[in-house]
C-alpha cells in the first residue's frame, strides 16, 4: 500500500496545491484519466472546507491529507483538527449526496452567498465521488473518498 | 494557472471574461468585480465561462451571489460555458435551472434583448 501524506498551512492558496498533487498520485495509482476531475473537484472541496474550519478555530494547525493506494482504490482522506462543537453528530455520509457533515464549516459565507447552505461543498463531492464518508471526532472531522483504481 | 478577469461591454450588457480557476483562493475577486460592476448599475450580465479551466462550489457561490444582486434590480445573470467538465458542476448541483446558459456570447446577449 502505498502512501503519500500532505499537510498544509490553512491558507486558500494551498488548496490549488493539495488539489494537483492529488490528482498527480491518483494518476500515478492508475486512476482512470475520466475520473482525474473529480478526483480534483472532490479533493478540493474536502480541504477548502477543512481550510476553512481551521481559519475559524484553529489557524495554527495544518491541515492534513492522506492518499493511499489500497488494492482496487485509491483512498484520499482530509482531515481536520477544528472543534465539531454542538453539532450533531451523522457520521457516514456514504450516498447520501446531502447535507453537510458533522461540524462542517461553509466554504462560503458572507451576505453575498447567502443562497449557498453550509455544507454545499460536501453535497458536490458527494455527487462527485461514489464512496464518500464524513466521520466526526472531538478533535476534528474528516472526509474519506475513494475511487477505482487500476494498478498494475 | 490563476484567476484572469476582464469585462467590457456590448449593446448595454456587460460581458464578464473569466480565464483559469476559480476557486476558495481566487473567487472572492470574481466576487468583488460582481459587486463592483453591479454597484455601477450594471444589473444586465453575461459571464464568459469558455476559458475556465476549474470551477468549485466557493465559484458557484459566487456566481449565484450575483445572480441574486442583479435580480434585486429586475436584472439578470446569464452564462456562456460549453465544457462538459464546468457544465457537469452546474448539473450535480440543480443550478442548470438557475441560470441561463448559452453557447456563445453573441447567443447570451441576444437572448437577453429578446427578454426585454
Amino acid at each position: 500500500m502505498a502512501t503519500v501524506e500532505v499537510t498544509f498551512s490553512p491558507l486558500p492558496a494551498h488548496v490549488r496545491t493539495a488539489r494537483l498533487v492529488a490528482t498527480a498520485v491518483a494518476r500515478r495509482s492508475g486512476v482512470d484519466e475520466s475520473l482525474l476531475d473529480e478526483v480534483r473537484l472532490a479533493v478540493g472541496e474536502a480541504c477548502s472546507r477543512a481550510v476553512e474550519a481551521h481559519r475559524r478555530h484553529c489557524p495554527a494547525e495544518p491541515v492534513k491529507i492522506e492518499m493511499s493506494d489500497q488494492g482496487e482504490r485509491f483512498v484520499v482522506v482530509v482531515s481536520d483538527h477544528a472543534p465539531t462543537g454542538a453539532a450533531p453528530a451523522r457520521a457516514n455520509g456514504h450516498g447520501t449526496g446531502h447535507g453537510p457533515g458533522p461540524g462542517a464549516a461553509s466554504v462560503v459565507h458572507g451576505p453575498d452567498e447567502a443562497g449557498i447552505p453550509a455544507g454545499f461543498g460536501l453535497a458536490v463531492i458527494s455527487g462527485l465521488a461514489d464512496d464518500v464518508r464524513v466521520s466526526s471526532t472531538s478533535s476534528g472531522v474528516s472526509v474519506r473518498m475513494s475511487w477505482p483504481s487500476a494498478t498494475a | 494557472m490563476d484567476l484572469k478577469l476582464g469585462h467590457y461591454n456590448k449593446d448595454g450588457i456587460e460581458v464578464v471574461d473569466v480565464e483559469g480557476e476559480i476557486d476558495v483562493y481566487t473567487a472572492p475577486r470574481l466576487r468583488e468585480l460582481l459587486i463592483d460592476l453591479v454597484n455601477k448599475n450594471n444589473y444586465q450580465l453575461v459571464v464568459n465561462m469558455e476559458k475556465v479551466e476549474f470551477l468549485d462550489s466557493t465559484g458557484l457561490g459566487v456566481l449565484v451571489g450575483g445572480l441574486k444582486r442583479v435580480r434585486a434590480h429586475d436584472g439578470s445573470l446569464d452564462l456562456v460555458c460549453t465544457q462538459e467538465r464546468i457544465l457537469k458542476i452546474f448539473r450535480i448541483t440543480g443550478l442548470t435551472k438557475v441560470f441561463g446558459i448559452h453557447e456563445t456570447v453573441d447567443e447570451a446577449i441576444a437572448a437577453k434583448k429578446s427578454e426585454k
